[in-house]
């Protein structure tokens, strides 16, 4: 308890000397932040939706925010590490969650598109900001305390406007970095703006430069206009000591496509928010997502979508892979409003423990207000299909290898609706190193 | 080849096979008939080694050896080969790459180089074509989204590729109109050799139409109630098993 | 069920519905109790009930913890807060306000008589009409308590128990849902007026389906009702619990409590018809039912078996579970729940698997009419060492008309990677073309519609006894009357 409040109390102690730096369109924001921020409690086990996870260990530190903290930087070598082979991308790396322009290659969109670091742009006061990420607005739903604790320290993040009709033509990719520093406390503020008829791609990479404790809170925000369609690449591959929560939100319009995977390997304790909001007719939401863990990894996927107008379809589908001392979780609310009338909402959640000290702890929820809607949903836990592995044994493949093999079928289809190939290829190699297991 | 001595299997409590003693010789095709729930696919799947089923006595002597306390797949190097009733689906795994990490485990353990990609696929294709196969079917994931009939031209397509010493046939013919079933056949004919056996489960005598059997076993409330050669299929198509089971003493 | 224990029953529901004469000694009026809830007060329901000192400690135990305690909110419903020192906490069977005939009954209350088709006696009964007693209840219900006696069956009302077999109550009550379980079960364990007690003993079959329906029917069960079943070794027991005919209790909160203790290859199977009074179309009125209904399976091999059609009450929050210590057993749940107008339901099971080679099964439909709220919660829990756990659930959702909600939230919690766990739910509604397919057939769309809710909901109803199943469908049928079209 009393680590709670003190770890509370150091937040807005640094705010204090971060508003006297902080001059900029969202400093009220900032200010309302922190306000609400200090009438909050972080969350305990007895709050609902926090009652599977333990996030005692993160509050114990005190994190120094990064935009306090002297500029650091990393080598090329480092990031290029990260690079995909053969694959062409509009890079942008940000360093403790501070933009790094030497790092960042294709940054010319022309003046319309607007690209690239969101303290850029404040730093230019370019006055489009608040008109297009309706800052007036922000934050009046919102009561996550993680949330206002990034938005507080508001800072850099990855920015992306694309104005009507806009079609880019490679994939983003965001490199967010955390270098060797300890206790760092970075907090991208990502927001993205897709006008109607407009299309992108975007890899946010997560990843650490050593196995420093560090804390990344990122904060997510995606509105996609009509007819606009979004993929959204998230991997998480931390150090295995870092403490990662990201508040997502996606707002979506009339016939709008978002297809958003949530790749999670690394970090100690790993918390992700989705919220979608389906405000329009013929919508499509695909959440993907991916959990690996193991030694003693905590994971946990919150997803909330909510289906305002008739006639849009959410398809979600979570896979959790779980080794030694890890626990997973999940917990997905599929809301339907009374009328969004022929709705087809589908979840499903299925987790496999590779070890008998692994857990795994699932909650996928309906909540339904129409009653012409198709909507269900599926959770299974169990370890791999034993009937699979015989099949594979009886042809010669070796205990070990035959387990691997399980794993690709298990992870397969979420890794097969990833369609850039390279990140395909990349995300089944990550699996397996992360696993220890062998490849084949 | 193989000697099955005295088998007696459980599976969660039930004895299911009660003593089956069977001798398989090189060259030899052993068709393994019987009504449903006689035990046939249980000493399909006791003889490949899987664990949901306990040998509670007797011997499986696999070329020389007992094989009792071998896992699944050191049976497999060791050459014997199980084309499943159901072939299971494996998402995420292309034919080929299965193909390939079994076929090399059973080189290595036989002291055989592997295979180069190119005389990997130069073989595979090879194989194919007595089965009249898609090369597509190749590079799909094994199994998954293949109709039954493509599914069990797999299985013998997996046999031809690992060519083992024992190949068992559990209800390979179940699912297959009959040109698939001609096709299979043909595949398994042309695996047979004066250095091989076979074992066809089957619950009909059509299969053997096309893999002539040099004898042909009953099998009845697990255990082979009768044994002749390939008369006693045509036989038992004609009058069915009440006959033979009609013959047993009350107390099988 | 043969004829023999068939007469047996209908004997006894004869008698009993008479004058209750066993269970409540009391002379007190109900009067004499003040409003509100304290320690003299459980002293003195204790006292009244001629209960022994250590059975009044327990009660006292319960309500020290129950002051501590904070109603529970994160159900999904919404109701008036019952202000606990507003209650009367013990109230002999009243004689209900006479009524010269049945032409005085509220014409409504004799329709639903009449599709249920109950005899015109008990329709004067159940509407509180005065019943001239025929029989000698006294010797018809000794020759009943005689039959299970031969086979040392004691069912008996909980307050006889607690004097009669102190060493069974001693040993078993609260250990299944302790004092302190929760808010309303505390509450039930300090004030608990009476209820069922039985003992199965070891291998043996009980004859008959023992049931609360023809002990207490048309009186007042009370609105703390507590019910202990022993099952012992190698034994079986069916239970039926409730009734078909609508209750017009004047109570608004019911927070009963079920123990189920099944040792070594026994089996409890529980069956539930639910129709208290449920409010009126407007959601005025109607019962509060807030139940803690719990067995474990404490031998090996040993069965639980939960079903439970539920269609009455305002607001229902009742989660009976199975906790599954014992090798190899087994739980069950089976549940229909029906909402209409502004009822409110919440309502599912935990299945805690402890032992090894335990499995659970979980079937639950929920049908949601009117501007009802239904929903399901359940927790399917594997402990570490619950090695070859198993569970299946399927909760299956129906709306009619887009002004109700159907919800389903289920928790698996699993700590063993020898478990093999499914969950499924899926939501719809009742079928046009399904509806226009009966109606070309010459079926009316109400038939239709109940036709269709029926099948959805078979799966449990086939878990039900026989003449339970029936009157179940009648009910369902009545419960959505006027939803449709």
């Amino acid at each position: 308890m009393k680590n709670r409040i003190d770890n509370q109390k150091w937040y807005v102690d640094n705010f204090n000397l971060f508003k006297s730096s902080n001059k900029n369109v969202f400093s009220t924001l900032s200010n309302k932040a922190i306000e609400k921020f200090k009438t909050l409690e972080f969350p305990t086990k007895k709050d609902e939706e926090w009652k599977y996870i333990n996030i005692n260990p993160l509050l114990k530190n005190n994190f120094l925010p990064s935009s306090l903290s002297a500029n650091s930087s990393v080598n090329l070598e480092t990031i290029e590490e990260y690079t995909l082979d053969n694959l062409d991308v509009y890079r942008f790396v940000f360093v403790n969650g501070i933009f790094n322009s030497e790092l960042s290659t294709g940054l010319d969109f022309g003046k319309d598109i607007i690209a690239g670091s969101l303290s850029n742009l404040l730093n230019k006061n370019d006055t489009r900001l608040e008109k297009l990420f309706d800052i007036k607005n922000k934050l009046q739903k919102d009561n996550n305390i993680f949330n206002l604790l990034n938005t507080a320290f508001l800072h850099d993040g990855f920015l992306l406007y694309l104005p009507k009709g806009t079609i880019i033509d490679k994939p983003f990719h965001v490199i967010n970095i955390s270098t060797g520093n300890n206790k760092l406390l970075n907090q991208p503020h990502n927001l993205i703006h897709l006008e109607s008829n407009s299309k992108a791609e975007i890899i946010f990479e997560y990843v650490s430069e050593k196995a420093t404790e560090h804390f990344t809170n990122i904060v997510t925000e995606i509105s996609v206009d009509e007819n606009a369609n979004l993929n959204v690449y998230k991997i998480q591959n931390e150090s295995p000591n870092a403490f990662h929560i990201e508040n997502s939100n996606i707002l979506q319009k009339n016939s709008s496509v978002v297809k958003h995977f949530s790749l999670s390997f690394g970090a100690l304790i790993t918390r992700n928010n989705i919220n979608a909001e389906l405000d329009g007719e013929n919508v499509e939401n695909n959440l993907y997502g991916l959990y690996l863990g193991n030694k003693n990894q905590q994971i946990d996927n919150h997803t909330f979508i909510e289906h305002i107008k008739p006639n849009s379809n959410s398809n979600e589908l979570y896979k959790g892979i779980l080794d030694d001392d890890a626990k997973g979780i999940f917990s997905g609310k599929i809301l339907v409003q009374k009328e969004a009338q022929k709705t087809n909402a589908f979840q499903s959640n299925k987790s496999v423990l590779l070890s008998n000290k692994a857990i795994s702890d699932s909650k996928p929820q309906l909540e339904i207000y129409a009653d012409d809607v198709k909507c269900s949903h599926g959770a299974t836990v169990g370890k791999l299909d034993q009937e699979a592995l015989f099949y594979i044994r009886s042809r010669g493949v070796p205990l070990e290898l035959a387990r691997s093999m399980l794993i690709r079928a298990f992870i397969d289809d979420v890794v097969k609706e990833i369609s850039i190939e390279q990140l395909r290829e990349k995300i089944n190699h990550t699996i397996f190193q992360h696993l220890k297991r062998v490849e084949f | 080849m193989i000697k099955i001595k005295n088998l007696h299997a459980n599976v969660e409590g039930t004895e299911i096979l009660k003593g089956i003693n069977l001798t398989v010789n090189r060259g030899e095709v052993h068709a393994i008939m019987g009504p449903n729930g006689s035990g046939k696919s249980t000493l399909a799947n006791v003889l490949a080694g899987h664990s949901a089923y306990e040998v509670t006595e007797g011997e499986i002597i696999f070329d020389g050896k007992n094989i009792i306390e071998m896992e699944p797949d050191e049976r497999a190097r060791e050459g014997l080969f199980l084309a499943f009733q159901y072939p299971i689906e494996i998402p995420g795994v292309s034919n080929s790459i299965f193909l390939r990490t079994a076929l090399d485990e059973i080189r290595k353990h036989k002291g055989e180089p592997e295979l180069t990609p190119k005389e990997f696929l130069s073989l595979l294709k090879e194989k194919a074509q007595i089965l009249g196969m898609d090369t597509s079917l190749i590079n799909r994931a094994l199994n998954q989204g293949f109709s039954g009939g493509e599914k069990k031209r797999n299985e013998i397509l997996q046999l031809l590729m690992l060519n083992p010493k024992l190949a068992i046939l559990d209800e390979t013919d179940s699912g297959l109109d009959i040109d698939a079933l001609r096709i299979v056949s043909e595949g398994v004919n042309a695996y047979k050799s004066k250095d091989n056996a076979v074992i066809v489960v089957t619950h009909y005598q059509r299969l053997l139409d096309y893999i002539v059997p040099d004898f042909v076993h009953v099998l009845y409330k697990g255990r082979i109630v009768k044994s002749g050669t390939k008369d006693l299929a045509l036989e038992l198509e004609e009058r069915g098993y009440d006959w033979i089971i009609k013959e047993q003493p009350e107390t099988v | 069920m043969n004829e023999e224990t068939r007469e047996d029953i209908k004997l006894v529901e004869d008698v009993t519905q008479t004058d209750y004469k066993w269970g409540f000694v009391s002379d007190i009026e109900a009067d004499e109790f003040p409003k509100g809830l304290n320690e003299d007060i459980i002293r003195k329901i204790s006292k009244i009930k001629n209960e022994p000192e250590w059975m009044t400690e327990w009660r006292l135990k319960a309500y020290k913890h129950w002051l501590t305690m904070e109603e529970p909110d994160w159900a999904k419903v919404n109701y008036e807060k019952v202000d606990y020192q507003d209650l009367i906490y013990f109230s002999a069977p009243k004689k209900k306000p006479e009524l010269e005939s049945l032409d005085e009954v509220d014409p409504e209350l004799l329709k639903t008589f009449e599709k249920l088709g109950i005899p015109l006696e008990e329709q004067k009964k159940l509407a509180g009409v005065a019943v001239d007693a025929v029989f000698d209840s006294v010797s018809v219900a000794t020759t009943f308590r005689e039959t299970l006696a031969e086979k040392g069956i004691i069912f008996c009302p909980i307050s006889e128990a607690i004097i009669n077999h102190p060493d069974l109550v001693k040993k078993y009550l609260g250990s299944v849902v302790p004092q302190t379980d929760n808010f309303f079960a505390a509450l039930n364990s300090a004030v608990f007026s009476d209820g069922s007690f039985v003992y199965i003993p070891k291998g043996v079959r009980c004859p008959m389906e023992l049931s609360t329906y023809f002990r207490i029917n048309a009186e007042n069960t009370g609105q703390f009702e507590r019910t202990l079943i022993i099952a012992d070794e190698g034994s079986y027991v069916s239970y039926l619990e409730g009734c078909t005919a609508p209750m017009r209790d004047e109570n608004q909160l019911h927070a009963a409590v079920v123990e189920l203790i099944v040792l070594d290859d026994a089996e409890i199977k529980y069956s539930t018809v639910q129709n208290w009074y449920p409010g009126d179309k407007e959601g005025k009125g109607g019962i509060y039912n807030f139940v803690t209904k719990r067995g474990i399976c404490k031998g090996k091999n040993s069965k639980i078996s939960w079903t439970q059609v539920e269609t009455g009450s305002a607001v229902t929050w009742k989660y009976p579970g199975c906790i599954l210590l014992g090798d190899n057993s087994v739980g069950e749940f089976y549940s229909v729940a029906v909402t209409n107008n502004f009822q409110q339901a919440d309502t599912g099971t935990k299945m805690v698997h402890i032992g090894k080679n335990t499995k659970s099964t979980i079937i639950s439909k929920g049908i949601s009419a009117g501007k009802s709220n239904n929903s399901y919660r359940g927790l399917v829990k594997v402990n570490k060492n619950a090695e070859n756990a198993r569970n299946f659930s399927q909760c299956d959702s129906m709306l009619m008309g887009n002004k109700c909600g159907a919800h389903t939230f289920p928790y698996l919690e699993i700590e063993n990677n020898s478990a093999t766990v499914e969950h499924e739910a899926t939501t719809s509604k009742v079928g046009e073309d399904q509806i226009f397919y009966l109606n070309q057939r010459g079926i009316s769309t109400e038939d239709a519609v109940n036709m269709i809710v029926n099948g959805f909901c078979k799966e449990v109803f086939n878990e039900l006894p026989m003449e339970f199943a029936i009157e179940a469908q009648k009910l369902l049928a009545i419960s959505l009357e006027g939803s449709v079209g």
